[in-house]
């Protein structure tokens, strides 16, 4: 971020920025930042609140008047928090994924998808929006072609023009939207990281796609090992798995 | 939150271990320009966004993706590569990310005086580094806008 300062405003463009982490921020010595001591991903501090995002803004604008820098300024107020907060992040760990029955994973995801397919509906009616969709695929599909990277034949991507890394990447995308949209219309308010929990520790999803993490660090085919590296898991959930195998062992 | 004290100690140390590899950019720029109430402001985010239907972003990408003015929040989805930030902020309202609401508040009050036609996105997993042919040539089509204040957002 503190690098496009330094590009645009030596084009002629004043710029002012937005840091999430204020060390890299004062290393890189953009023009002119606004630290905030927001979660990362939400950098106008909190959803649907807009008395506090119009202050933050407000604050950010305000950097344009000053007369030399760089400037790097604290906004200190915290986001918000809704009614569930951040309570969640004290919680233990249940990882009682839902049960599969009889069914083999996928069929058991397939279901899972039909069972909160209202929710995710009423999400959408509610917000007027969704984020599903980069893929192009119905969330169906999506869940078929994420699926069949658990077994020994991955169904052809999708699209040509496509490496199979690049197709699972987006396909994982839409279904992870799919459902925290979903669980974010259901009772409970849940706090970011209690969705984070609940999608991979107690669906069948997570499931699946910490099968899926497995077989793309298993795979030869180089666009799929990134994936299983670096972008399918975050690093919150590996670092509780392996605080659980720790504990377990 | 994204107070480091705040986070655990492996977090921490990946955040603070990237500064030691960061570029130096030289001497910082600093351009001034008329008052606030007289400004055209543009976003140009970190997030991934883009319009839904253009091209979404991929490992090592350095280019940026148009998001038209007037798009409506139910056109514009995220395709960032990382998995280690919070999306169900923007899934709510798009505004926690992309602030265009609040910017066309503040535009009807006049604390501000007018909004790019076009705002933009990178994503911003790629090195800073890579991004700076795309980031002038960005420069240039913003100035053909009329921008002289350029807001950058991370997520």
């Amino acid at each position: 971020m503190g690098a496009l300062g330094h590009f645009i405003e030596r084009e002629g463009l004043a710029t002012a920025q937005i840091s999430l982490i204020r060390e890299q921020t004062a290393a890189i010595r953009p023009p002119r930042a606004l630290w905030v001591p927001f979660m990362l991903g939400r950098p106008f501090g909190a959803p649907n609140a807009p008395d506090f995002q119009r202050k933050v803004l407000r604050a950010l604008l305000a950097l344009f008047g000053r007369p030399s820098g760089p400037v790097l300024e604290d906004f200190t107020e915290d986001a918000p928090v809704d009614a569930a907060g951040e309570t969640a992040f004290a919680c233990p760990v249940s990882f009682a994924h839902a049960d599969t029955g009889s069914d083999e994973p996928v069929k058991a995801m397939r279901r899972e998808i039909a069972q909160l397919a209202p929710w995710y509906e009423l999400a959408r009616a509610r917000r007027g929006r969704t984020t599903v969709g980069v893929s192009g695929l119905t969330i169906e599909q999506a869940a078929n072609f994420a699926a069949g990277f658990t077994g020994d034949a991955p169904a052809p991507v999708y699209d040509a023009s496509l490496s199979a890394g690049v197709a699972l990447k987006r396909v994982c995308d839409d279904l992870k939207a799919y459902y925290y949209e979903a669980v974010a219309a259901q009772p409970g308010n849940l706090s970011p990281r209690e969705i984070d929990r609940w999608f991979w520790f107690e669906t069948i999803a997570g499931r699946v796609f910490l099968a899926i993490q497995q077989a793309c660090l298993r795979s030869d085919d180089k666009s799929l090992q990134p994936l299983g590296k670096l972008s399918l898991v975050p690093r919150a959930i590996a670092h509780a798995l392996a605080e659980k195998a720790r504990t377990a062992a | 939150m994204a107070r480091l004290s705040d986070l655990p100690e492996w977090e921490r140390h990946h955040h603070l271990d990237k500064i030691s590899a960061l570029p130096d950019y030289g001497v910082t720029p600093y351009v001034l320009g008329p008052p606030l109430n007289q400004r055209r402001v543009a976003i140009v985010t970190t997030a991934g966004l883009h319009v839904r239907g253009d091209r979404a972003f991929e490992m090592g990408s350095a280019d940026y993706r148009v998001i038209p003015g007037e798009a409506p929040a139910g056109e514009v989805v995220m395709s960032h590569i990382s998995v280690n930030y919070d999306r169900s902020g923007f899934q709510e309202d798009i505004n926690v990310v992309f602030p265009i609401d609040r910017l066309r508040e503040l535009e009807a009050e006049g604390a501000i005086g007018s909004i790019a036609d076009f705002h933009y996105s990178f994503m911003g997993a790629s090195p800073g580094h890579t991004l700076e042919a795309k980031a002038r040539e960005l420069a240039g089509l913003m100035k053909k806008d009329g921008v002289d204040a350029v807001l950058l957002t991370p997520v």
